[in-house]
Formats: structure tokens, sequence, C-alpha cells
């Protein structure tokens, strides 16, 4: 049979991935570089009933979507910076309460209303924590067009299983570019492997569940009634400040991630086999990486250069990372961000040393050449 | 005659002495009881932040105690998701006044089928007694030692203004016609908000020589007139005061969720259907 492609931008491709994993309520504010995934639910969702709505702030957006949540829908908010940052105490809240939802950021440049229509990874530390308190956030990070669609069908699951909020940390060069993509591709992606966990028992609670577990919160009017609240809360969900018990909810947030990394941490690697070099990179940065790679193994002058990029962004590839700083030195380890230097730190956390690091944050991509004159400059030193 | 503890869950109301918390909690029994509505199975009760927002937690219903302000657009999705089931939200005068306005008259314009009731105690209570949007001028308050200057929304007003289907106004006095409001409200399909004047000696009363609960009761009622009776005052005698009553019901605005239908099978027909 033939291979059909399509043009699409990794933007559209988040909608058809909110779409085709059952996205059945969307709270949304239009924002800058976001807007076509909206644009694209608010076209599609209601053909399938489903129930979008564009709201009147980003605040009532994500309430929206996690009255949706609570209702038994998958849902989902669509923002970029600035937006995720007035959604701060609704993801907080979604973290205690655990309700689960799929936050798409499509990065700017920023501080500020910064560079509205520039792509930044400015927030890659904020996703880390996206909200006060202690939280344990999962964000994904797309490096292309074709992984908007891989990534977003993946924090759906996640969310489902973790109970909680999951990020998809896009940028505005994989959200607006339009490239070739393969529906072949997309048809083997998996998605729909998570179903939300349902308790119809007469003694039910929603949080009571083992100390590695995520809640079991029945969806509203399914099952015996029960209470949601945002309050530190016991196993039946109603509010306590008991020293023990808060505690325990505490440590449950964090260990039902910690304990099941397996399930959540995602890495790719390029030519890392024979690499004497490395790239650590993610998002959009990983196709000037690898343009890059190509370039400095076919030159006069070849230089064996390989990428490991975490697809999880957070919570960070602690061992895999600590694997590579095992083998390759850290002089020959390259750091490559659009932001003055945020996921480095966590690099040089785990690693136990202190890479080099190409940073920009004046709202353009780092480009193939200046990330191959980078390591050419590391190869002369 | 109501039996409350179908309505209630056991746990311990946080509530002081003198609070009209409780009296409209029974008067949304009551409501709850004329109705006949399968609480257990078939109502959402969403609240916001405040002492009016603990009250989610009593109902034996499916309960959510949101964030200040943001009540509404939970609810609001939970409606719309559940359009056969009942949703009622619980708001304090800070709470759907102050910092969730915005959503207050969104949802006073989209015309979904719920029931909001703001509970109007003039204060912040929770936080122990600072000026809110309703309280009235030249009343104390933390945050306003010399006295409140900036003068008070009227709720119902900026509801009508809003867009609202229906509207009242209620009293912690008068707790027979309140629970009769808020069944009407229930009943009304489209959005329905009941403002509900109510004392806290505690906090709003200390700061302001009405120390007990039969003082903020005497309070309240020098504020309001029925409907009727407030119609036939000058606009002099009309000033600080408040027409209680159900103050406007409209019927031919469509409901939220019809509007939805409606999108909906527009969007199948400019696609050339099903």
């Amino acid at each position: 049979m033939k291979e059909e492609f399509i043009l699409e931008n990794g933007n559209n491709l988040a909608g058809m991935a909110a779409m085709d994993s059952g996205v059945g309520c969307a709270g949304v504010y239009p924002l800058t570089p976001s807007s076509e995934t909206a644009d694209y639910l608010a076209e599609k969702m209601p053909l399938a009933g489903r129930v979008f709505k564009q709201k009147e702030d980003e605040i009532a957006a994500i309430g929206f979507a996690l009255g949706g949540a609570i209702a038994g829908c998958k849902a989902m908010t669509i923002t970029s910076g600035p937006g995720k940052a007035l959604m701060s105490e609704h993801i907080g809240y979604a973290f205690m309460a655990e309700i689960p939802i799929v936050i798409l950021d499509v990065m700017r440049g920023g501080p500020g209303t910064g560079l509205p229509t520039r792509p930044s990874q400015g927030d890659v530390l904020y996703a880390r924590n996206p909200t006060p308190g202690d939280v344990r956030a999962i964000v994904l990070a797309p490096g292309s067009a074709l992984e908007c669609y891989s990534e977003t069908c993946r924090a759906f699951d996640l969310a489902e299983r973790f109970m909680q909020p999951i990020i998809v940390l896009s940028d505005e060069l994989i959200g607006h570019d339009d490239v070739r993509i393969s529906l072949a591709d997309l048809e083997k992606i998996k998605k729909n492997t998570i179903e939300r966990r349902v308790n119809l028992s007469e003694n039910y609670q929603p949080y009571c569940v083992g100390k590695d577990e995520p809640a079991i919160l029945n969806p509203f009017f399914t099952g015996k009634h029960y209470h949601i609240t945002g309050l530190n809360h016991d196993a039946s969900g109603f509010p306590t400040e008991d020293a023990v018990l808060c505690q325990a909810t505490s440590d449950r947030l964090f260990e039902k991630v910690d304990a099941h990394l397996d399930e959540i941490l995602l890495n790719k690697m390029y030519k890392m086999e024979d690499a004497e070099y490395v790239i650590v990179c993610y998002g959009s940065v990983s196709l000037s990486a690898i343009d890059a790679i190509d370039r400095l193994r076919e030159s006069d002058h070849p230089i064996k250069v390989g990428m490991f990029r975490p697809l999880t962004l957070w919570p960070s590839p602690e061992k895999a990372m600590f694997e590579i700083a095992q083998k390759i030195p850290q002089e020959k380890i390259l750091v490559a961000e659009m932001n003055n230097g945020q996921y480095v730190r966590e690099v040089e956390c785990v690693m136990r040393n202190r890479p080099h690091f190409l940073g920009k944050a004046n709202g353009r991509p780092i480009t193939p050449l200046e990330i191959e004159e980078k390591i050419r400059e590391m190869s002369h030193d | 005659m109501t039996e409350y503890a179908k309505y209630l869950r056991k746990n311990e109301t946080p509530w002081c002495p003198g609070c009209g918390n409780g009296i409209v909690m029974k008067a949304l029994c009551d409501a709850m009881n004329s109705l006949a509505w399968d609480m257990k199975n078939d109502v959402c009760v969403v609240s916001g932040i405040g002492c009016s927002g603990r009250m989610s937690s009593l109902m034996e219903a499916y309960t959510l105690h949101s964030l200040h302000g943001r009540a509404l657009p939970m609810a609001e999705a939970i409606a719309r998701v559940h359009p056969n089931k009942h949703v009622i939200v619980i708001s304090g005068d800070g709470d759907g006044g102050s910092i969730g306005r915005s959503a207050f008259m969104q949802e006073c314009n989209e015309n979904v089928d719920m029931t909001y009731i703001i509970v109007n105690n003039f204060t912040y209570a929770l936080t122990k007694g600072q000026s809110s949007p309703t309280t009235p001028v030249g009343t104390k308050a933390y945050m306003c030692p010399y006295g409140v200057y900036v003068r008070p929304f009227n709720l119902c007003e900026l509801a009508i203004a809003s867009g609202a289907t229906f509207v009242a106004r209620g009293t912690t006095l008068d707790v027979l016609p309140l629970s009769k409001m808020i069944e009407a409200g229930c009943k009304h399909h489209g959005f329905s908000f009941i403002e509900v004047f109510s004392g806290c000696p505690e906090n709003f009363g200390r700061k302001n020589g009405l120390r007990t609960s039969n003082d903020t009761r005497s309070w309240i009622d020098s504020l309001v007139f029925p409907k009727a009776k407030f119609d036939e005052l000058s606009d002099e005698e009309k000033q600080g005061k408040y027409p209680t009553g159900i103050l406007k019901r409209e019927h031919g605005v469509i409901e939220g969720n019809d509007a939805y239908a409606i999108h909906v099978e527009e969007a199948r027909r400019l696609n050339g259907g099903e």
C-alpha cells in the first residue's frame, strides 16, 4: 500500500492526539503560541458531542477542565507560560485532590509578556514546580511535531494512571512549523492504554489506597457519593490537620510517582553507541542537535558526537544521565537549551560534574551551526 | 417535615455561635425535601473558600470544596457534562462578589442550569473580618480600622446586569421564604442566583457594636424591605436599603446546555451530517 502523508504542525497534532485519546472536556483561553490546538478542538469536540469551552480567563479555563475531570471526562487545558502562571493555584489543587488533567504549555519567550510569537524553553524549571507547595510534577517534552502527538497521547494515559496534572512542554517552534507526517507513524502510536480506576464498593474511600498508589476518584454520580477538597485530607477525603495523616498524604503524592519511574521515564538517544562527545538537550533543540551531529560526523575532521534527550523532562532521568557521566568526561558533554541555563543545573547535579553550556534566550532557535561550532571549540580545548 | 439526617453528614459544623450559615443550610435541606431530589445520587454541591465554603463538606451529596472564588467554573463543567443532574453552588460575598466576580458575571450570562447561593455576611469572616465588596460604608473592619470608604456592591443588581435569568434575595431571618426561594431557583431552567443576607456576630458584629446574634439580626432587618414595599420607597429612602423576594425571573433566554446542543447540531450540519 502507498504510504500516505499529511502536512501538519505540532499544535494541531497535539489536538489530534487529544481527540484520539478521548478528551471529553476542554477549558481554554486563547494564548499565543498555543491557540491552534484549542482551535482544532473547538472544531472537532462538538462534532463528537464532547464539551469544549472557551472561558473568560485562564483561571476559569483550568477550573472548567478540572470540573470536567471530576465529572468523569479526560480533561485538558491549553496555554503558554503566562497563562500557566494564572493556572498555578488550580494546578496545586489538582495535585492535592488528585485530579487527572493534561496541560499543554507551548512555550514562548519570557519573562512577562516577553516574546509572544517566538520560541523559548524558559518554562522548564517552572514546569517542575508549577504551583506553591511540595509536588512531584511529571513533565513531557516533545522534540518534534510527531512527538507533540505521541507525548500528548502519553500524557492522557499518565494522567489517568497517576491521578495528577501532566504537563506537555512544547514550544513555538515545533508548535507552528508544518512538517510532513506519515499517517502510518501516527497509527503506530499507543493511546488509551489506561482507563481511570473506579471503586464501586459500599465502603469506598477515595484516598484509601496503598502508600505508593494514586487516589481512586470515581467520576461524580458514579458509585457512592464523596467529598473532594484542596485541603489536606484523610483517606475519606475530609479535611484533617492530623500531623501523621498530613505527612502520609504528602509522602504518598511523591511516592506514587517515585515508585513507578519505569512507567514514566522515557529517553531518546541518537548515535550514542560510539559517541566521544554527547549533547544533552530536549524539545525542539534536538532537531538542531541531530543536524549538527550529522555534519560533525561527516566533515573532513569528523567528531563522533551523540545525543541524549529526555522525553520525560521531570522527574529527570537521573540514572541514565549518571551512567553517561561514567563513560564520557565533563569536557565532552554539552547541554544546549533555549534559556539562560535551567536544565543544565539538573544535569550538573545528577552527573556530579560541570558540563559545557550553550544557552540562548532571545527568542531565536539554537541553530545547528551554533552547536557545531561549540563542539569544535570544545574539541580544541 | 424535613428529615435533616437524610441530607446532612455527621461532620462537626465549623461555625461560630450566631452564624447564619447553619440557617442557610437548613433552608437548603428544606428545599431539597420539597423538591424530593435524591441528594445522594443526583445532586452535586460545590463551594468556594470561606466560612460558607465548609457547607459542602456537611451535605450528603457529591461535594466539591473548590478554590477561593473558583467554584463556578468547576460547577459549570459538572453541569455541562451531566445536564440531567443538579448542581448547587455555595459561596460567600468575598468568594463570589470579589475574587470570583468575573466568574459570577460570566455564569449569569452563560445561563447553565444550576443554582448559585451567595451567603452575604458583609465580611471576610474566615480571615477574621476584613471588609468585603458588600460591607456598608462607615463600618469597621480589619484592614479598614477607620471605617469602610468604598460604596458596597449590590450583588443582585450585578447579577441582573450580567444577564441572570433568576435573581432573588432572602435573609436568614425568614427561613421559610428563603427555602421557597431556593426551591424556585432550583426549579428554574437556567442559572438561578440567590443572595442571602446573613449575620456574623463574631467577626463583623464585634467590630460594629453588633455583638450578639439578635443584634446582627436586627441590623439586617433594618436593611431590607419586601420588594413590593421597597418599590414604594422614594429614591432617598432606598439609599442603603435592599429589596427581598424574587427580583427577576425570565423564561425567554436559552439555557446554556440547550445552547450547546444547538451548537453541536450546527457543527454536524456544517460537516455534512453525522
